[in-house]
């Protein structure tokens, strides 16, 4: 079920993200997702894609960049729908390593990408508590 | 089981080594100041006569040789014969591209010879063994260097020279090698394609390796040690010395005897010249005692070690010099810390790195900065933040373990260490612009 997300590092220099996201437009990737993670020499582009195998094939050997699974799940785009979500990973004690969030194509739709060690238990819950997860086939857009 | 092959000098009182090299020291000097005009000049310069030299510790009075006197005198300047005397050469290639030759007579065949046949022994030889010789032979020292040693021990010599893999393994085998003599990056070759063909370390006969011509680490003699099922021992020497031979390791393990008796060692600061107190790290210089043909005094051969006076439990009383840790053309001084880039591609293998890195050097508020960039590879990298910051703090500590000093790690994508025609460009000192 989960989604795949690319992690792709970069260095900490103008242009390095412009470069990255130039290919991948080139290509017609369209990005729905997207957050950056920094340290003082490099950045790390965490994305998600509506076409995971072309944008490998853009980033190739030309970038350091891995595959990683992610769970997306839908909540409604108002205050506290984020909140069910965290409650049930922490009462299930799953630790969260990064989260981020991007509105959806429909009325008040919104996700939040969370990135856990244990991808499966994490939906499994999620989806026990009423909480709908994405799959890759409904992000190809 | 013979321990040594020349027992007398190899174990001789130090009094007993001193008398010797001071007696053949001053016979070398009226050799050299009579038969090689270059050396003459150089010692006219600094106002010298043969009379200033009576013992060992006037050598530091005498001008050094380095790779670029033998550039320039290429190829009879420093010859110290008449070549009808000679018997042989040897040669080697600079670094700027000319060779560097060496002329022997038999006088220093033999004492070279001499020399390797102290190593063999030392390594366990006797006339009952079989050496597999598969240094290189021809211009190359190491083929015939540990080959006529191997004959005076009376060893059964296997005249293989290097390469031609398959052809060693069959040779090995059936003829039962007992001592194996190579670059240790060819002995952990053959030890691979043992493997390969399905041989177990316990299959061959081999019981010791005498490696030397390279650079190797503990670490790599651990590995070859196991592959073939050996001790191996080190081995030093350069062509302009002799070749291999200068200096052997024992059953010890714990430096290489210098044959004192045809070399006299000294360390220098590679800055000044000036000669280091017992124990400090500095450029190694050798004087040939009794060389005839290529007689070199005080010749630098860059290579940075440690001398060991203390007595070794093999009984030898030879000083001992350290396998040499890097050029001195390669170190670098680091906030007062000496540092050699080896030392850190050592510790990026250590470590699971690639062996790309680049050191940065600068000056800050007048500090020594000192980063290392290292290329990520792919396996390593993370999508997490703190699993990278927690490669980069352990690289940090390896390399402040090895080296004393810690450096800034930085780590960066694949490919984009600047290379100049293709080679990586490993240190930038911008210290030196300001
Ligand atoms: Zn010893």
């Amino acid at each position: 079920m989960a989604i795949t997300q690319l992690s792709v590092f970069l260095m900490n220099q103008p242009g390095a993200l412009i470069e990255a996201i130039q290919a991948l437009s080139d290509a017609g990737i369209n990005i729905r997702a997207m957050s950056i993670a920094e340290a003082n020499d490099f950045g790390i582009l965490r994305i998600i894609v509506s076409d995971t195998d072309t944008a490998c094939k853009v980033l190739g050997d030309k970038y350091l960049f891995s595959k990683t699974e992610v769970v997306a799940a839908l909540m409604s785009d108002r205050s506290g729908a984020l909140y069910p979500i965290l409650t049930a990973l922490n009462e299930a004690n799953i630790n969260i390593e990064y989260m981020y969030a991007f509105t959806g194509s429909g009325p008040e739709e919104a996700y939040v990408v969370i990135r856990v060690n244990d991808v499966k238990t994490a939906e499994e819950l999620l989806n026990a508590n009423g909480i709908r997860t994405l799959s890759d086939e409904s992000l190809k857009i | 089981m013979k321990r040594y092959y020349q027992p007398e000098i190899e174990t001789a009182p130090r009094e007993k080594i001193l008398e010797i090299q001071n007696e053949k020291l001053v016979k070398q000097i009226h050799h050299v100041w009579d038969n090689v005009p270059y050396y003459r000049h150089l010692m006219e310069e600094k106002g010298l006569t043969p009379d200033d030299i009576k013992t060992v510790d006037d050598i530091h009075k005498l001008p050094f040789l380095s790779k670029a006197d033998l550039r320039d005198t290429y190829p009879y300047g420093l010859l110290g014969t008449d070549l009808k005397d000679c018997v042989r050469i040897h040669s080697t290639s600079g670094t700027t591209g000319k060779r560097v030759v060496a002329f022997y007579t038999q006088h220093d065949i033999d004492l070279w010879e001499d020399c390797c046949a102290r190593a063999i022994v030392a390594a366990g030889g006797t006339e009952e063994d079989v050496v597999q010789v598969c240094y290189g032979y021809g211009l190359f020292t190491g083929g015939s260097g540990l080959h006529g040693g191997s004959h005076k021990v009376g060893c059964l010599t296997l005249p293989m020279s290097s390469g031609n893999t398959e052809r060693q393994i069959q040779f090995m085998m059936d003829l039962e090698s007992t001592i194996i003599c190579c670059t240790p990056s060819y002995a952990a070759y053959i030890g691979e394609s043992l493997k390969e063909q399905g041989f177990k370390p316990e299959d061959n006969k081999l019981k010791a390796g005498i490696f030397g011509a390279e650079p190797w680490t503990e670490e790599m003699r651990h590995e070859i040690e196991k592959s073939l099922g050996i001790k191996a021992y080190d081995i030093y020497g350069l062509t302009e010395t002799s070749g291999p031979g200068v200096a052997f390791e024992c059953e010890e393990q714990k430096g290489m005897h210098i044959n004192e008796d045809h070399f006299y060692a000294e360390i220098i600061d590679p800055d000044t010249g000036e000669v280091l107190p017992e124990g400090s790290v500095g450029e190694l210089v050798f004087t040939a005692l009794d060389k005839e043909a290529f007689p070199l005094l005080r010749y630098r051969t860059r290579d940075l070690c440690v001398l060991n006076r203390t007595p070794c439990s093999c009984g030898r009383t030879h000083v001992r010099m350290a396998k040499p840790m890097g050029r001195s053309d390669d170190m670098l001084i680091i906030r007062g810390v000496n540092v050699f880039p080896s030392q850190i591609e050592t510790v990026l293998l250590n470590e699971g790195y690639t062996p790309n890195y680049q050191i940065v050097l600068d000056r800050e508020r007048n500090t020594d900065t000192f980063d290392v960039y290292v290329e990520v590879s792919p396996d390593q990298f993370s999508d997490l933040m703190g699993q990278i910051q927690k490669m980069e703090k352990g690289l940090e500590s390896a390399m402040r373990t090895m080296l004393g000093i810690g450096p800034k790690i930085h780590l960066v994508a694949p490919k984009t260490i600047t290379r100049s025609e293709g080679k990586a460009v490993r240190v930038i000192d911008k210290r030196k612009l300001h």
